[in-house]
C-alpha cells in the first residue's frame, strides 16, 4: 500500500490522477435528454435505471415464467425459484399470517435485487446507494410495520416494549432500550443498504483510478476484478436483508410476545 | 459535458468542475425527485407482482405440485389394486385347488360305491349262479343214479339171465337198491 500511495502522490503532482469516486452517484438528467436542472419531475438517471429495473423485472417475473409449463424452462425455473425463495422466507420468519404480505415484500425485494444487479453494469447508475431511496423503503416497511401492529394487536402491541420474561426491576430500563432500537430500524435499515452500495462502488471508483498509473495498473485491474467478485456477493446479500429484516419486523408486529 | 454539468449546477451539491461536492447522497435537491421516481416505480412493480406475475407462478407451482400428487396417488391406487389382483388370484387359486380336491375325494367315493355295488351284485350274481350249478349238478347226479340203477339192473339182469336163464329176477332190482343205498 505504501509503495501506492508514494506513487499516487508522484502521480497527482504530475496531476495524471484524478480519481472521483463520487460522481458516479450524482443525480442529473442524462445529456440525450437535455441536461438541465433536476426538478422533482424531471427524467433523471434515477429515472431511466429505475425505469430500467423495472424492465429487467418484467422480463425476469412476467416474460419468463409466461409459458406456465409444468416442467418448467429455465427462464420459467429462476423466476420460480425467487418466488419460492422469498415465499419460504416470509412463511418461516413471519408466519402462515405474514403471507398475507408477501406481494409487498417480493416488491421490496426484486426491485433492490435488480437495481443491485444493473449498478454492478460498468457506468451505471446504483439508484439503491442513494439513502433517499433506501429511507423511503424503510420508512414504508416501518410505518406498515407499525401500523399493522396496532391494527393486528391493539394496545397488547405495546408488549413487544415490555419483556415480561425479565426481572420487573429492568423491565423499564429494557422498555427503553427496545423503544430506541424500534425507532432506529428504519435508520439501519436503509443505510445497511445504501452504505454497502455506495461503499463498494467507490472502492471500485478509487481503484479504477489508479489503474491509470502503469506500474500499479495491473494490481489495480486485479483489485478491480476482486472487489466486483465480492459486489456481486453483496449486492444479494444487501438485498436479501433488506427482506429477511423486513420479514423479521413484520414478525414483530404480527406476533409481538417476545 | 462541463457545459451540461453547469447547466445542472443549480445546486450546491456540484462544483464549479462538475465533480461532486461532499457525498451525493446527501444532496437534498435530489431527494424529491428521486423519491417521486421511487414511489411511482414501486406502485409499478407491486402492481405487476401482486396482479400478474406472483398469482401465476404460484399457480404454476400449485398445479405441478397437484400434477405430483395426482400421480402419486394415483399410483398408490394402481398398487393397491395390482396387490388386490394378486389377493384375488391366490384366492381363486386356493379355491380352485380346493374345489379339485372335494370333487377327486368326491369321484373317489363315488368309485368305491360303484366298485362295491357291482362287488356286491356280481357276488349275489355269483351265489345264485351257484345255487342254479348246484341243482343242475344235483339233477345230473340223480339222473345219473337212477341211470346206473337201471343200467346196472339190465346188466344184472341180463347176466343172471345168461348164468341162469329163468330165473326171477326180481330180487335183482331189491339187491341193487340195497347196494346202492350204501
Amino acid at each position: 500500500m505504501t509503495p501506492e500511495r508514494e506513487q499516487k502522490m508522484a502521480t497527482e503532482e504530475g496531476g495524471g490522477l484524478n480519481i472521483h469516486p463520487m460522481d458516479q452517484f450524482i443525480v442529473k438528467i442524462p445529456s440525450w435528454l437535455g441536461g438541465g436542472n433536476v426538478g422533482t419531475f424531471s427524467i433523471t438517471n434515477v429515472t431511466v435505471w429505475m425505469g430500467l429495473a423495472v424492465v429487467a423485472i418484467i422480463l425476469l417475473m412476467i416474460v419468463g415464467p409466461h409459458g406456465r409449463a409444468t416442467v418448467p424452462t429455465r427462464a420459467q425455473s429462476i423466476a420460480e425459484v425467487i418466488y419460492s425463495f422469498i415465499y419460504k422466507m416470509v412463511e418461516d420468519i413471519a408466519g402462515k399470517e405474514g403471507l398475507k404480505y408477501l406481494p409487498y415484500i417480493f416488491t421490496l425485494f426484486i426491485f433492490i435485487v435488480t437495481s443491485n444487479i444493473l449498478g454492478l453494469i460498468p457506468g451505471s447508475f446504483t439508484t439503491t446507494s442513494h439513502i433517499a431511496v433506501t429511507a423511503v423503503m424503510a420508512m414504508s416497511v416501518f410505518i406498515a410495520v407499525t401500523v399493522v401492529g396496532f391494527v393486528k394487536n391493539g394496545a397488547r402491541f405495546l408488549n413487544l416494549f415490555w419483556i415480561s420474561s425479565a426481572p420487573p426491576a429492568l423491565r423499564p430500563v429494557l422498555a427503553l432500550i427496545e423503544i430506541i432500537s424500534y425507532f432506529v430500524r428504519p435508520v439501519s435499515h436503509s443505510i445497511r443498504l445504501a452504505g454497502n452500495m455506495m461503499a463498494g462502488h467507490a472502492v471500485i471508483k478509487v481503484f479504477a483510478g489508479f489503474a491509470v498509473v502503469t506500474l500499479i495498473a495491473p494490481a489495480s485491474v486485479l483489485a478491480i476484478t476482486a472487489i466486483y467478485a465480492l459486489e456481486m456477493l453483496v449486492v444479494v446479500i444487501q438485498a436479501y436483508v433488506f427482506t429477511i429484516l423486513t420479514c423479521v419486523y413484520l414478525n414483530d408486529a404480527l406476533h409481538p410476545h417476545h | 459535458m462541463a457545459i451540461e454539468s453547469t447547466a445542472s449546477a443549480g445546486t450546491s451539491c456540484i462544483g464549479p468542475d462538475g465533480g461532486a461536492v461532499g457525498m451525493p447522497q446527501l444532496c437534498t435537491d435530489w431527494y424529491a425527485n428521486q423519491i417521486f421516481w421511487l414511489v411511482i416505480t414501486l406502485v409499478v412493480v407491486y402492481v405487476l407482482m401482486s396482479r400478474i406475475a406472483l398469482p401465476r407462478i404460484a399457480s404454476v407451482i400449485q398445479e405441478r405440485h397437484d400434477a405430483i400428487q395426482n400421480d402419486l396417488e394415483q399410483a398408490e391406487m394402481l398398487r393397491t389394486r395390482a396387490f388386490q389382483a394378486e389377493e384375488d388370484y391366490k384366492k381363486a387359486l386356493a379355491e380352485a385347488r380346493a374345489e379339485a380336491n372335494t370333487i377327486v375325494a368326491e369321484t373317489r367315493s363315488e368309485i368305491a360305491r360303484d366298485i362295491k355295488i357291482a362287488a356286491a351284485r356280481a357276488d349275489a350274481e355269483i351265489a345264485s349262479k351257484a345255487a342254479e350249478s348246484e341243482v343242475a349238478i344235483k339233477a345230473i347226479r340223480d339222473n345219473a343214479l337212477e341211470a346206473v340203477r337201471d343200467v346196472s339192473a339190465e346188466t344184472a339182469e341180463a347176466v343172471v339171465n345168461k348164468i341162469m336163464p329163468g330165473l326171477d329176477t326180481k330180487g335183482v332190482q331189491a339187491a341193487i337198491d340195497a347196494r346202492m343205498k350204501v
